[in-house]
Parts: structure tokens; sequence; C-alpha cells
């Protein structure tokens, strides 16, 4: 495997790719868990849909874009979508979760009038649905290493804050936080992160790896640093046995990292459970 | 009278079509303990919140320390305990020392670190409210008065001159509200900390504080605790919004 990985540049891409994401996905996805913006996430890769199916039609309809890289329109789709979704939350301030079915019907409304538009792309469209270990270039590399360089320069800028928002939200308000632009620059950074991701796990599952390696963390964290590392270390682990399983069994790599993590916060729910039998029966 | 920390210049606030507070003055003096008591809707919690500026007021102004509160930068100076079980979800992931050290964040300001002796604030401010054993418990294995207190100290660490407290000890059982407000009382008088709390509980706050403002929509009284007893039947019903009977509880021990 390291053999090929040395060898292959595909497959280098795919490797650094993945290891990025399994650190800043699960990282911000601590954030949006605690928050409860679980399903935003969700939301918003189907945004994401949009724009890449959009971007693959008109790079067939168009021929001065026929080579641009369709994660650009992903990007700027997810990061309009993340503003909508704000905009839509305060307009119903009340029911501000209908925001998310807006959106996700929007994204995929959109991306299935583009995919029905243009004929053709069937399997590019799937390895962006469910993620590809041959498909990430070296430019895709790139822009996700300048996507996790804004989300640790992001974190390490506001994390006490974005620690307070996310604890107790009012007393954030009541002590000055500026709440409503650090959720908004918040929004933004989870929607690049969902477009980045999304060439190695998949616009459907995107967001699985942003909350998957959380839950199971939280299940066995006292504290908020311990939850931190935990989601990290099961977001590294399940993109390096989900990767290799997709290179050696030709499987979309979203399905083989997406399971890993199940099988995670299976083992963190069972483990947890014995744990606390075995405290029980001493 | 101390020097005036908090003044509210004839307040009004108006939900949409729904009045809220009118017409409200009203000074916090520099050690006072006041306890702002009045019916369900009455608008105690939104008058906390126009004093904590999560609210602007329809008409008025609010000076804290003698600033109009739009100019108020120091807000470390005023610690929050809001209502536990409105604003804080028990399955977070956090133990009482990141709790409690999160009360720095505005006094640490943006782009910057928690200070280098965040560690010892975070013991000194958990040791004034009795829980300094419970530091690196997860919050929410603690109980709702446990919870209560570490909330306190996250609102101490910040060395605040006023605390301001929104229902404080609803889900505290009542064993243990006693034992709160006495620590209340201690942070009064032995820190000179001003106290300004919302509260249902009249009987079991009485023994704590100094002054208290009696409020539905209006001030209907406001002064020294031992004067609210020369309130009128008609100051009464127009506080309650209803006639009141006035019953004195020490007679009817006696008798």
């Amino acid at each position: 495997m390291i053999e090929s990985i040395l060898q292959y540049e595909f497959l280098q891409n795919a490797f650094a790719s993945g290891l990025i994401i399994g650190f800043i996905a699960p990282l911000l996805g601590v954030f949006i868990v605690v928050r409860r913006l679980s399903l935003i996430a969700d939301a918003l890769s189907h945004v994401t849909l949009a724009g890449i199916a959009g971007s693959l039609y008109l790079s067939q309809s168009v021929g001065a874009l026929a080579l641009l890289n369709p994660l650009y329109l992903g990007i700027v789709a997810s990061v309009t979508g993340s503003l909508f979704i704000e905009r839509l939350r305060r307009l119903y301030k009340h029911y501000e979760e209908l925001a998310i079915p807006i959106i996700m019907s929007a994204g995929l409304g959109f991306g299935a009038i583009f995919i029905s538009l243009a004929e053709g792309f069937s399997s590019d469209l799937f390895s962006y649905l469910f993620g590809s270990v041959s498909a990430v270039s070296r430019q895709d590399l790139w822009i996700i290493i300048g996507i996790a360089l804004i989300v640790i320069v992001f974190l390490s800028l506001f994390f006490k804050e974005l620690f307070v928002l996310s604890f107790d939200e009012e007393y954030a308000k009541a002590s000055g936080i500026p709440a409503k632009w650090i959720h908004v620059l918040f929004m933004i950074v989870t929607a690049l992160v969902i477009a980045g991701s999304m060439r190695i796990v998949g616009i459907l599952l995107v967001s699985s790896l942003m909350t998957l390696p959380v839950a199971a963390a939280m299940r066995i964290s006292k504290s908020f640093k311990q939850a931190i590392l935990l989601s990290l270390l099961f977001g590294e682990l399940s993109v390096i046995v989900g990767l290799v399983s997709a290179f050696y069994l030709d499987l979309a790599p979203g399905g083989t990292i997406v399971v890993t993590s199940i099988i995670i916060l299976l083992l963190t729910i069972f483990s947890k459970k014995i744990g606390s039998k075995g405290a029980v029966s001493e | 009278m101390g020097t005036p920390l908090i003044n509210l210049d004839n307040i009004s606030y108006q939900y949409e079509q729904t009045k809220a507070l009118i017409d409200i003055n009203l000074t916090i003096a520099e050690g006072d303990f006041l306890a702002i008591i009045g019916p369900n809707g009455s608008g105690k919690s939104t008058l906390l919140k126009i004093i904590l500026g999560l609210l602007k007021p329809t008409k008025g102004e609010v000076l804290l320390f003698g600033k109009p509160a739009t100019q108020f930068k120091d807000k470390e100076r005023i610690g929050y305990v809001s209502q536990k079980s409105n604003s804080f979800n028990t399955g977070f992931p956090a133990t009482v020392t990141e709790v409690v050290r999160s009360g720095l964040v505005k006094k640490t300001g943006l782009f910057h670190r928690y200070p280098a002796n965040v560690a010892k604030q975070v013991k000194q401010a958990l040791k004034s409210v009795g829980m300094d054993e419970f530091s690196m418990k997860n919050i929410g294995d603690l109980s709702g008065g446990q919870q209560q207190r570490v909330f306190i100290a996250r609102a101490l660490i910040s060395n605040p001159n006023v605390l301001i407290l929104d229902e404080p000890t609803v889900g505290v059982d009542s064993k243990n509200v006693k034992s709160f407000y006495n620590m209340l009382s201690h942070l009064n008088r032995e820190h000179n900390i001003t106290i300004v709390l919302v509260t249902h509980d009249v009987d079991a706050v009485s023994k704590s504080i100094s002054h208290v403002a009696c409020l539905n929509q209006r001030i209907h009284f406001h002064g020294f605790k031992n004067e609210m007893d020369q309130m009128s039947d008609e100051q009464l019903e127009a506080w309650y919004g209803h006639a009141v009977r006035k019953v004195d509880h020490q007679s009817e021990v006696k008798s």
C-alpha cells in the first residue's frame, strides 16, 4: 500500500486530502454537534451538489469553462447556502429549523435540474456523490490545504468565544461577545469544509464525517478538550481505514469511511454499556 | 446610599402589541442586594435583559457605571447568571473548570488566550462558592444547585462589581435554596458585590436582601425590604393586578 502511495500521484492526493479532512471535519464538527447544527451540515452538502452539478453542466455547454474545477462553484453554492440559512433562521425566528428543509430542497431541486439538463457525466457525478480515491487532483489537494488553513486560523482566533456561544448563547451575548458575526463566520467556514470534504467522502455522506466521530467521542468524554481529541482520533481512524479498504476492495471511499465511523460509534456505545454494568456489579 | 451603578431612566419596552415595561425609573447603588419580584409576565426578565443590553428599550435610557449602556464597554464588571433551565444543555461535554474559565472570555478579549494564571483564578472562584472540590467533574453530572454555584463562579471569575441573576433557584431543591441565598449574602457583604436578582421566591430570599422592587409593568414599590410592609392595600392591588389580602405569618404562628 505504501509503495502504491509513493508511486501514484492520485493516491498521494487522496491520502493527503483524506488525512486533512479527517482532521478538520471532526474538529469543526465538535462545535456543530454541541450547537445542535448537525442537520445544517446536511442541508449545505445538498446545496453543494447544486453548485457541482451546475459547474459540470456549464463545463459541458460553455467551452471557455470546460476546465473549471467544479469545486469552485461547489464552494460558492455552499457558502451562499450558509448565508441563506442564517437569513431564513432569522426570518422564521420561532421556527428556525424550517431553514434546513427549505435550503435542502432548493439544493436538491437545482441539482436535479442541472443533472437532467446535462447528459453524460454520470461517472463524474457518482464520484461527487459518494467520494472517490482516484478523482482527487493536485489542484483539489491545494484547495483542501487552503480550507484547512482557514479552519485552523478561525478556530485559533475564536476558540474561547465559540465555546461560550456553544455552551450558553444568552450568557455569551450578555458578555458582549459579537455572537452574530462569529456565528456567520462559523457558518461560512462550515460551508468551506463541506465543499472541501466532498471529493473524498462525497456530497451525500460529508456531514457524517463531521458528526459521527463527535457522536462517538461524546459518549466517553468528560471534558470538552477530551471530546475534541477523541473526535480527531476517530475521524483520522475512519479516514485511514476507509481509504485503505476502498482502495483494496474497489469501493466508494465515502461508504467505507462512514461505515468505519459507525463501527467506532457502536464500539463506544457498547464499551460504555459494558463499563457501566461492570461498575454496577462491583 | 452608595454610588449608583445602574440607572434606569424612564424605561419602556414593548413586545409587538404587548407593553412589557412602562416608565421604569430605578437606581441600583453599590452594595445593594436587590430582589425584583412580581407576578408571572410582569416584565422581570425583560428588565434584566434591558440592563444586560440583550434588549433595547423602546423608550428611555440605561446608564451603567454612569455611562449610557450603548457606550459601556467594561461588560466584565457585570456578572450574569441566566436561568439554568433555559440556557444550558446538560449533555454538553465540559468540566466545571472549563465552564468557569469561560467567564474570562470578555476580560481576555478577542484574539487573545486566557491568562497564564487562569487555573489559580478558576480555583479561587470555585472556592468562593464552595465548589472547589468539583473542578474536574462534568457539569452535567452535578445537581441543579451545584450547577448554579458553578455558574456564579463563572460570573465571579472576572471580578464583577454587580452580579445579576435571573430566577437563580429554578431547578434547585428547597433544601439547598437557603444555603444558596446565604452564599449570595456572603458575596454581598464580604466581597461588596452588588446583587440584583429576579425571583418568585419572596420568602426564601427575604432574609438576605437589602432592597425590594415590586414590578408589574411599572415599579409599584422600590425601597428597603422592611419598608415593603408599609405598602397600602391599593398599592398591593395595583402591583398584583387583583385584590390581595395581607397575611402576617408571624402572628399566625404565635396564635
